[in-house]
């Protein structure tokens, strides 16, 4: 294979991976990297009818072609104007006195003694005679929610994902494969709802918790969000590692189980690890499940017993009501571009592993 | 050229025929959707969630009478309503608190008008807690302790050796203010005060909590225990129903406001006389709030 | 020995990946059976083709599937003409080691992580305050048309995010069209966009349908990109203009569970809402599973 042939087929599980994450998209390693992949060189090829192009309705096509040049770039555009647009709203933070007189960064980020009480406290109480923003509550408890969910994603979704590609039979692949598609094909607000209706009687009962919506309620129902992500990625990973290894593995006397641990876990890693990092993303960001089942209460804990308010939750909650351009509102757009840029940090340090993996295989093969 | 024998000209054919057929549909869809005129006669009423309830029943009614008439009613809490009245994105805000000083300047900078305030209901503010509760009453100053954080076990008022779960409702709400300005006197609620987007969520939630304890309109209150309310230990405990509501007695009494920015007229107007007519009060009553007279 | 412990690790590292699969498997079991058992006796036909009732208690839920459809419509719309030409371009036009195809793909992956909050956001900072606003200074004086949340806005916010989603599909399908059909239209004296438009994009189609289904299926079951953007609580007429808000079914799910006035008696409305949401998006989901599978199976056996 020449280097030009070899790229596009290289890259494209890199993409089908990555778009996993948007739940439904999902395309097998070995399913697209069987296709046949069309990679003639562009130039030679327009050259060559540049000719007849002429003779024919030129301008039409021209037109057509540049159409497709400049709806191409839509994504690179969307990326852009959101952080443009998000990044606008959330600028007068920084700079404007009126809304500085209100909140300011160093406000947000450490405790104040505010009047009433005790001693200085991280306190969010954005409608109050003081408006008091302080994010860490919300950090905080967005982490807490996420490292919940992903205690119980990670375990569930990379097991499942080797039972599937090492053990499972053709008759359980087709059942369990499809099962998980379902749970992706779930609308998050359909799981906040199961979680608040549901799971959340269930595990007060069965826990003896204090309160019903709390942050491992919705870092339950938020793993089963992610679960698909983490399962499908992990799966196709998994999948990818050449047969040439486990059969080297074999032939040198291992048992099934040993090449397992310490063939195909180590070379699927980055590939899981990219599964991992995605499914974090995406358990930072998602909004219904957690406005729904974590009872909402900006609490500064480690517990996972108490009530917790995330960032993109409060963004949900309080957006709607706030005066457009106000201290609030600007604070509101300002954890958003702490939202973005954490979910793009992750994605590509998703992106950063599947390349890894993707050397390392191509490496040593 | 698409004549070329090659072996998928059956199926490319037929999708071009799919294609075209895709196309059509869409066509069509969107024809039907293009029309850009507003309907005449729209009135949009947007605000308190206490008061959705309320707006749309009337709605609901008042369109039955005048089938000509459109009313769209929205929720989100008073102060959406109020930044979407100040905003101009609807003409009848429905509040469940009194306008701020500070709205009453935004609307004035924009439309040289103070809005016009119309009372169109009452409600007794309910405290709900699970009906296994062995409480019946409590005061005003318990209600602050419990809310602000200072009281933090149902034995200090006399209940079972147990956490209180405090249920509290989304800073949009035009309750979460009127119950922070009346029972807390304006302090800030305990930060482990749940935050619930709607009343019926805060129903919902003490209904299955058995220590727990929230607020919200009179008319929501199934399956919980409404507890009876004192002004101080000294005065007698009372219970938020009509005859207390009315005369002001019960100590968490408030009216239910129209804002509009200037005097209605027109369908508008027609709408505000109807609400206020017997027919309009007496679907106060039937939601389970109170009338005015 | 030796023996021994090695099927020992076997058995062991078979049971606790099985338990992790059949735990998945038991999740989506409780959840599914949850909600066909409370949901089924409550869908009827009257209930699809209704409007909620005294104060949402009674009725059906019409309006909301209205909103969802008109608002899939919209943005199926939008989508697609931007999604199918980032794909043809970057499959058929772009060298594929260029920076700024590089630059490309990078730009759609991170799409697709955004977290759909922030599109929510972005639809509100740009859409409705910007465009929608602009619009209205532009052309209507300065009245509020258009510049604030509606159906439009929703829609195109929802088209944003659905944006890799297409991308991807329409470009794995585009790949899939073998390499001799674009040999052949060309020795045929085809120009390249001659050969993309009759016949690379017509043996592509079921792949971008698959794609168009995917994001339909997306758009349908998102809700907190268009919780600032145009989805409304209420409404008691269908939205009959680009500017109108409309009501959707997560929406109504979100706001049946967290808002209705009487909670018992809509839990009955609100498990079949959330029936009929699930039944669409996995009517969608399996829509495109067919197809695509359709289509790999065709070109397999052309190949061949």
């Amino acid at each position: 294979m020449t280097p030009r042939s070899e790229q596009p087929t290289t890259r494209r599980p890199e993409q089908a991976i990555l778009v996993g994450l948007a739940p439904p998209t999902r395309s097998t390693l070995a399913g697209s990297g069987s296709l046949p992949v069309e990679t003639s060189d562009p130039k030679n090829h327009r050259r060559a009818e540049r000719p007849r192009l002429a003779s024919r309705r030129p301008r039409f096509h021209a037109l057509a072609e540049a159409a497709i040049r400049v709806l191409a770039f839509s994504s690179i555009a969307a990326i852009i104007l959101i952080f443009v647009f998000i990044g606008k709203e959330a600028w007068p933070l920084l700079h404007d006195s009126a809304i500085g007189k209100e909140v300011t960064l160093a406000k947000m980020w450490f405790a104040q003694q505010w009047p009433g009480y005790d001693a200085p406290e991280h306190v969010w109480q954005p409608v109050s005679e003081i408006p008091k923003y302080a994010v860490w509550p919300l950090v905080v408890g967005t982490l807490k929610v996420t490292l919940i969910a992903m205690l119980f994603a990670v375990p569930l979704g990379v097991g499942a994902a080797l039972f599937v590609s090492q053990y499972a039979g053709r008759r359980l692949r087709e059942i369990i494969k499809p099962t998980v598609e379902l749970l992706a094909g779930v609308p998050s607000v359909v799981l906040g709802f199961f979680a608040l209706m549901v799971m959340a009687t269930w595990l007060q009962q069965a826990l003896g918790l204090d309160s019903r919506l709390n942050a491992l309620v919705a870092g339950v129902a938020l793993s089963f969000a992610i679960i698909p992500v983490i399962f499908t990625v992990s799966e196709e990973a998994f999948g990818a590692v050449p047969r040439s290894y486990v059969e080297a593995s074999t032939a040198l006397g291992a048992a099934r189980w040993q090449t397992i641990v310490r063939v195909v876990i180590p070379a699927a890693g980055p590939g899981v690890a990219a599964g991992i990092a995605l499914g974090l993303g995406r358990a930072v960001g998602e909004t219904m499940i957690v406005l729904m089942a974590s009872g909402n209460a900006a609490i500064l804990s480690v517990s996972p017993a108490d009530s917790v308010r995330t960032v993109s939750a409060t963004i949900a909650a309080e957006l709607a009501e706030v005066v457009f351009g106000g201290a609030h509102y600007t604070v509101l757009f300002f954890l958003g571009v702490l939202l973005f840029g954490f979910t793009l940090a992750t994605n590509l340090l998703g992106e950063f592993a599947i390349g890894r993996m993707r050397r390392r295989l191509g490496g040593m093969a | 050229m698409q004549k070329v024998q090659i072996e998928s000209v059956g199926n490319q054919t037929r999708n071009q025929s799919i294609l075209k057929i895709i196309t059509q549909g869409l066509a069509i869809v969107t024809v039907l959707l293009a029309p850009l005129a507003a309907a005449a006669g729209e009135i949009t009423v947007k605000g308190s969630d206490t008061m959705v309830i309320l707006g749309q029943r009337w709605a609901e009614e008042y369109m039955r009478v005048h089938p000509k008439a459109t009313v769209q009613v929205t929720g989100g809490g008073s102060g959406t309503g109020i930044s979407a009245l100040i905003n101009g994105t609807t003409e009848i805000c429905q509040a469940s608190r009194p306008m701020s000083a500070a709205e009453k300047e935004k609307l004035r900078d924009r439309y040289a008008t103070i809005g016009v305030e119309i009372p169109v209901a009452r409600d007794g503010l309910s405290v709900y807690v699970n009906e296994s509760n062995p409480l019946t009453e409590i005061t005003m100053d318990q209600l602050k302790l419990i809310f602000t954080g200072k009281v933090t076990n149902w034995k200090e008022l006399g209940g079972p050796d147990a956490k209180i779960v405090v249920y509290s409702r989304e800073n949009s709400s035009g309750t979460y203010v009127f119950f922070k300005e009346h029972v807390l006197k304006n302090a800030d609620y305990t930060v482990r005060a749940q935050s619930m987007p709607g009343t019926a969520a805060v129903v919902n939630a003490v209904a299955k909590e058995k220590f727990g304890i929230g607020y919200g309109g009179a008319a929501y209150a199934k399956g919980i225990k409404v507890l009876k309310v004192k002004k101080d230990s000294e005065s007698a405990a009372i219970t938020p129903d009509e005859a207390h509501v009315k005369d002001g007695t019960y100590p968490l009494s408030r009216p239910l406001f129209f804002y509009l920015r200037n005097k209605p007229t027109g369908d508008v107007g027609a709408f505000v006389e109807w609400v206020l007519s017997a027919a309009g009060q007496a679907i106060v009553t039937k939601v389970g709030y109170y009338p005015l007279k | 020995m030796r023996g021994r412990s090695q099927r020992f690790g076997d058995v062991a590292l078979s049971l606790g990946t099985g338990l992790a699969a059949v735990l998945v498997l038991l999740i989506v079991a409780v959840i599914l059976g949850d909600v066909i058992y409370h949901g089924a006796p409550r869908m009827t036909l009257a209930f699809l083709t209704q409007a909620p009732r005294e104060g949402m208690t009674a009725g059906g839920i019409f309006p909301a599937i209205f909103g969802t459809v008109a608002l899939v419509v919209l943005m199926t719309l939008a989508v697609l003409p931007a999604g199918v030409a980032t794909a043809i371009y970057l499959s058929e036009y772009a060298n594929p080691s260029a920076r700024l195809t590089r630059l490309v793909r990078v730009a759609v992956n991170n799409l697709a992580g955004v977290p759909s909050i922030v599109f929510g956001l972005f639809g509100l900072g740009f859409f409705v305050q910007f465009v929608g606003a602009g619009i209205d200074r532009a052309f209507y004086g300065g009245e509020r048309v258009f510049g604030q949340p509606a159906l439009v806005w929703a829609a195109l916010t929802m088209a944003v995010l659905t944006l890799p989603v297409v991308i991807v599909a329409t470009e794995e399908a585009l790949a899939a069209v073998p390499r001799e059909l674009r040999l052949a239209s060309a020795a045929l004296g085809a120009s390249r966009l001659q050969t993309i438009v009759r016949v690379v994009l017509p043996q592509a189609l079921p792949g971008i349908l698959t794609g168009a289904i995917l994001a339909i299926s997306r758009g349908a079951g998102e809700v907190a990109p268009i919780l600032f953007t145009g989805v409304a609580y209420y409404l008691p007429k269908l939205p009959t203009s680009l500017h109108d808000q409309f009501m959707q079914l997560g929406y109504h799910v979100y706001v049946l569970s967290t808002q209705s006035p009487d909670v018992d008696a809509t839990r009955p409305i609100l498990y079949a809402t959330v029936l009929v949401l699930l039944l669409l998006t996995f009517a969608l989901n399996a829509t495109a599973v067919v197809v695509r599978s359709k289509m790999r199976r065709r070109f397999a056996g052309a190949a061949s």
